[in-house]
């Protein structure tokens, strides 16, 4: 399998914390990894370089054969890297549906385009592949409602289908069901599940919750302290002497 | 749209685009002719007073005031675009202002003292000058860029103040002088030309009187009505246009639109170029109707006016700025003018005890003092109605809309 | 060198006004979380306050003169304040001559009445609004309160006096070793100066050595915390925006000799101290009080006759230019913390 995403050596120090030491790491084309860690191991920090967020020390992060270090979120975006927050990010004031066509327009006009003409909804084909996408997730009938006054959960789904309609080429997931209800939790894993197999779309998680990422990842890398432990399919992470030690340390600390 | 009919109708303003013109949905439409047939008959409908009458003096169908309704609007209609869409406050619109009317006065001092060059000219002075403060300023957010568009109108300020004088007359700024000879106007030697459009002169005025009423119709106000419509239109445009809705996105969460691959500083940056342009439209307009200009022109104070009117109007909303602006003009010029003897007069019908007091209390409002009802106005919207003129509307109409459908379906 | 002493005491007058106004605001800010727009009228409010002292004090009734007569040949009278009847002509005079001074103690339980009423009435309910709608309610109190003043007192600045003693001018370059008259100083601001460095210094020492004050800084930097341990922060807060109205019209009340005391003085000190808030860093008090006088001195420098003829206009607008250079170098202002309001 080829990989997507390859990062390697990355080193990133906050003041004398080793947040990310030596961290290699290969996501490959059209598969589910996940990126687990004790509090603390870098996992948000390794999150934030993959976006252009931060810019590590040294190190190399090569995204579809291109380099993403110096870049900025959008330009990452339009890369096709999409990112799901930790709470969903979304445009709280505005319709679902309007939610929904801004990533639409900036898939197809970039990073800026001066429309101030024409109507919205005049574009048919935007409106089209946002309603697609809607019904794709379910959420259809809920279009004209403010993002805002939505439940949780719908608002996670929405903020998946705005990434998801701008068919990236990776998805980066920071703790899809933090937070959430067991229900919610439970819909939210089948959503990705259904996703995965439907759309082929690479993704890269990073979680917390063991039990979501054995029911989705087909490759886990285990973080701890800024540094990789052990990389395998989850079977044999599973009771892995070096992974446990991680958690134990961190349960007795 | 193609598949309305799937779909159970839940209405919302911008899908309806059946039905309208010029590119507009129904609604807007409506809205647009509405606001053409209320500017094209101001001068009956702000007159409804017969002339001597005791009321007449609430009259606002003159020309000057006319044209500052309509002036302001542009100049709020503008700002509303920054500020209702992207929520960036700025304190310094004033500035672009009071730039577009010292480079329309130059245009007609030098060039032509036909307006229209004039005003073409102080749109694109006071959209480059925009452009200029907004790149600066938008490198910050919130209050700091609130501030920062105040120091650079502050600055713009004190410099047409003093240092620039011979570009901006300084403290007593700049008029058209018997000396001016515009090099494509015909002016006889020593007389003072006047702004034209064409050769019909801005003053020119018609006058209608039927019974007691008189109603006046002047070129000036028709000319800078003609502006705002146009204005108006098109801030309805970038509304609905998806440029509006990545300003609202910009208000809403600047994070998630980076992450979506857009540059949210950008279409702020447009959005208050935008808004620039519109304030120099209104400059210029001021100067074409009024062919003089002074640095006060773009005091802080200004500035803090058109952030009311919208907000008073209310912010977002298409009609809301025009509203505000339309009340706070009329509040300046028609409250200012009540004082002590014509309250005496309205509550003549009072015990002579009841209407000293009456009279002494309602003085505190009107007059000079009309700002003191402006602030307590301002704070009262602040507080209660957030959404301005047009919020309260809403509820009014939303609560007779609910007593008569309460009425029309039984009681359970 | 003389002349660099000059600007310098040139510019603490009006550098102390902005640290004492600067002051108040973040310490409101730091405190409340609230930007408050008609902290220049409570600046206002505090020169009113000595102007209204000054007009009690001057309340007068008519006497008449014994073996004097007018020019028709009536007794003649004369307006005595009735202070003098209370204390005697001596005492009474010297009395009215030091209301400014006295007006200081008479505008404290005014400022914080005002300020207490501020906050309760208004303030309160804007802690979970945006910062624009505190900036917007702000700036339409400011207004009225304005208003309110020009209602009363009329649009025209009044003239307050210092008392007679300390409205002359002291030769300050002879203490520094210089010949006499080399560096001629009115003692007014010379006593604003050092009031202003009192108040501060009493500002400081109360929030660092009170148990009081430790409360309310562990509350600027972390209100939830606080919150937390029981703490009712929120009647501190209360206490506090009653200070910072204090503060604001102690410098009010002092500063009336220097500029008459007129209706659109709130406004106009507003828009400054918000710039000297800002480059200090918002919330920082050590960085209002340092970017007051710096900015007070560094403006008075820009209108030596020297710098305006190379840079004309630059007395003008240095305070901009300053604010502008550093919000965009260092948006957190001087002594800011990081991440309070900073992007």
């Amino acid at each position: 399998m080829t990989s997507i995403l390859s990062v390697k050596g990355v080193n990133k120090r906050f003041g004398g914390l080793q947040a990310l030491g030596d961290v290699n790491l290969d996501v490959a084309e059209n598969s589910c990894h996940a990126i687990i860690g004790p509090n603390g191991a870098g996992k948000s920090t390794l999150l934030n370089v993959l976006v252009g967020k931060l810019i590590p020390d040294s190190g190399s992060v090569v995204f579809d054969g291109q380099s993403v270090l110096g870049r900025q979120p959008h330009e990452i975006n339009q890369m096709g890297i999409s990112r799901v927050f930790q709470t969903p990010e979304i445009f709280a004031d505005l319709s679902v549906m309007e939610n929904m066509l801004i990533p639409c327009f900036a898939k197809r006009d970039g990073a800026f385009k001066m429309k101030a003409i024409g109507a919205v909804f005049g574009e048919k084909d935007m409106v089209q592949k946002a309603k697609e996408m809607l019904s794709e997730v379910g959420m259809l009938e809920k279009r004209d409602m403010i993002a805002s006054s939505m439940s949780r959960g719908d608002k996670r789904r929405l903020e998946m289908a705005m990434c998801l309609v701008q068919d990236p080429r990776l998805l980066l997931l920071d703790e899809p069901t933090a937070g959430m209800a067991r229900a919610d939790t439970e819909n939210t894993i089948e959503l990705l599940k259904t996703i995965r197999k439907e759309r082929g779309i690479t993704m890269a998680i990073i979680e917390h919750d063991m039990n979501v990422v054995f029911s989705l990842a087909e490759r886990i890398t285990v973080l701890a302290q800024g540094t990789p432990l052990v990389e395998d399919i989850p079977d044999n992470i599973k009771g892995h002497p070096k992974v446990r030690e991680a958690y134990l340390g961190e349960a007795q600390v | 749209m193609t598949d309305q009919t799937t779909q159970p109708s839940v209405t919302s303003p911008a899908r309806a685009s059946k039905g309208g013109m010029f590119g507009l949905s129904s609604k807007d439409t409506t809205l647009l002719l509405v606001v053409f047939a209320m500017v094209v008959l101001a001068p009956f409908i702000l007159n409804p007073f017969p002339e001597g009458s005791g009321l007449a003096q609430f009259n606002a169908g003159y020309p000057d005031l006319m044209q500052r309704f309509v002036i302001f609007g542009i100049f709020a209609i503008g700002f509303n675009i920054l500020f209702g869409l992207t929520g960036y406050l700025s304190f310094g619109h004033a500035a672009f202002l009071g730039v577009g009317s010292y480079a329309a006065m130059w245009s007609m001092k030098l060039f032509t003292l036909n307006v229209i060059p004039g005003i073409l000219f102080a749109v694109i002075v006071a959209g480059l000058f925009a452009a200029a403060v907004g790149f600066i300023s938008l490198r910050r957010s919130g209050i700091y860029f609130s501030i920062l568009t105040l120091a650079f109108a502050q600055m713009s300020y004190a410099l047409a103040y003093s240092v620039l004088t011979p570009l901006t007359g300084g403290e007593t700024g700049l008029q058209i002088k018997n000396t001016d000879n515009p090099i494509l106007s015909n002016i006889p030697e020593g007389e003072i030309g006047r702004a034209n459009l064409f050769g019909a002169q801005m003053g020119n005025s018609y006058e209608m009187a039927v019974g007691n009423w008189l109603f006046t119709f002047n070129l000036g106000y028709y000319i800078a009505a003609a502006f705002m419509l146009v204005a108006f239109y098109l801030s309805i445009r970038i509304f609905r246009s998806p440029f509006g809705m990545m300003l609202r996105a910009v208000k809403s969460n600047q994070q998630r639109m980076n992450y979506t691959g857009l540059t949210p500083k950008t279409y702020t940056l447009y959005a208050f170029i935008i808004s620039g342009m519109y304030a120099g439209l209104a400059g210029g307009l001021m100067v074409a109707m009024d062919t003089q200009v002074g640095p006060e022109r773009m005091f802080w104070t200004a500035s803090g006016e058109v952030v009311i009117m919208t907000i008073l109007g209310g912010a977002g909303t298409l009609i809301g700025p025009v509203l505000g602006a339309g009340s706070i003009k009329y509040m300046e010029n028609i409250l200012s003018k009540i004082n002590k003897d014509v309250l005496h007069q309205w509550f003549a019908f009072l015990p002579d005890g009841l209407e000293d007091a009456v009279v002494v209390f309602a003085d505190i409002f009107v007059g000079k003092q009309w700002h003191f009802t402006l602030g307590i106005v301002f704070m009262l919207v602040v507080i209660f109605l957030p959404g301005g003129l047009v919020e309260g509307a809403q509820r009014i109409t939303a609560r007779f809309s609910r007593k008569k459908s309460s009425n029309n379906t039984p009681a359970e | 060198m003389d002349q660099i002493i000059v600007q310098i005491l040139n510019g603490l007058d009006k550098g102390s006004a902005y640290a004492l106004i600067a002051l108040g605001l973040t310490l409101i800010f730091g405190t409340l979380g609230v930007v408050n727009f008609a902290h220049g009228a409570l600046f206002m409010m505090g020169a009113f306050c000595a102007v209204v002292l000054s007009r009690i004090l001057n309340l007068s009734h008519e006497v008449t003169v014994p073996g004097e007569t007018d020019f028709l040949g009536n007794p003649a009278t004369k307006d005595v304040p009735y202070v003098y009847d209370w204390f005697g002509e001596a005492a009474g005079a010297s009395i009215i001559d030091w209301a400014v001074p006295l007006a200081i103690l008479f505008s404290i339980p005014i400022m914080v009445a005002l300020g207490f009423a501020m906050e309760r009435g208004l303030i309160k309910h804007f802690y979970k609004r945006p910062h624009a709608d505190q900036i917007l309610v702000t700036f339409g109190l400011a207004i009225v309160l304005g208003e309110v003043i020009k209602y009363y007192f009329g649009a025209n600045p009044i003239q307050t006096p210092a008392p007679e003693a300390l409205s002359g001018r002291v030769d300050f370059g002879v203490w520094l070793g210089y010949g006499p008259n080399a560096i001629v100083y009115p003692m007014w601001r010379l006593v604003y100066f050092f009031f202003s460095a009192a108040i501060i210094a009493g500002v400081f020492a109360f929030l660092q050595f009170t148990t009081f004050g430790m409360v309310v800084r562990a509350g600027m930097a972390d209100r939830e915390t606080v919150g937390l341990l029981g703490i009712d922060i929120d009647k501190r807060f209360t206490f506090m925006f009653g200070l910072a109205a204090a503060v604001a019209g102690l410098a009010g009340v002092m500063y009336a000799p220097i500029v008459s005391p007129a209706y659109t003085m709130g406004m106009d000190w507003l828009v400054l101290s918000f710039v000297v808030v800002v480059v200090g860093g918002m919330g920082s008090l050590p960085g209002a009080v340092l970017a007051g006088f710096m900015l007070g001195i560094i403006e008075s420098f820009a209108s030596l006759p020297a710098v305006v003829d190379l840079l004309p206009g630059i007395n003008q607008i240095i305070i901009y230019l300053v604010a502008i250079a550093i919000l965009l170098t260092r948006p957190r202002g001087l002594m800011g913390r990081k991440g309070v309001m900073e992007d």
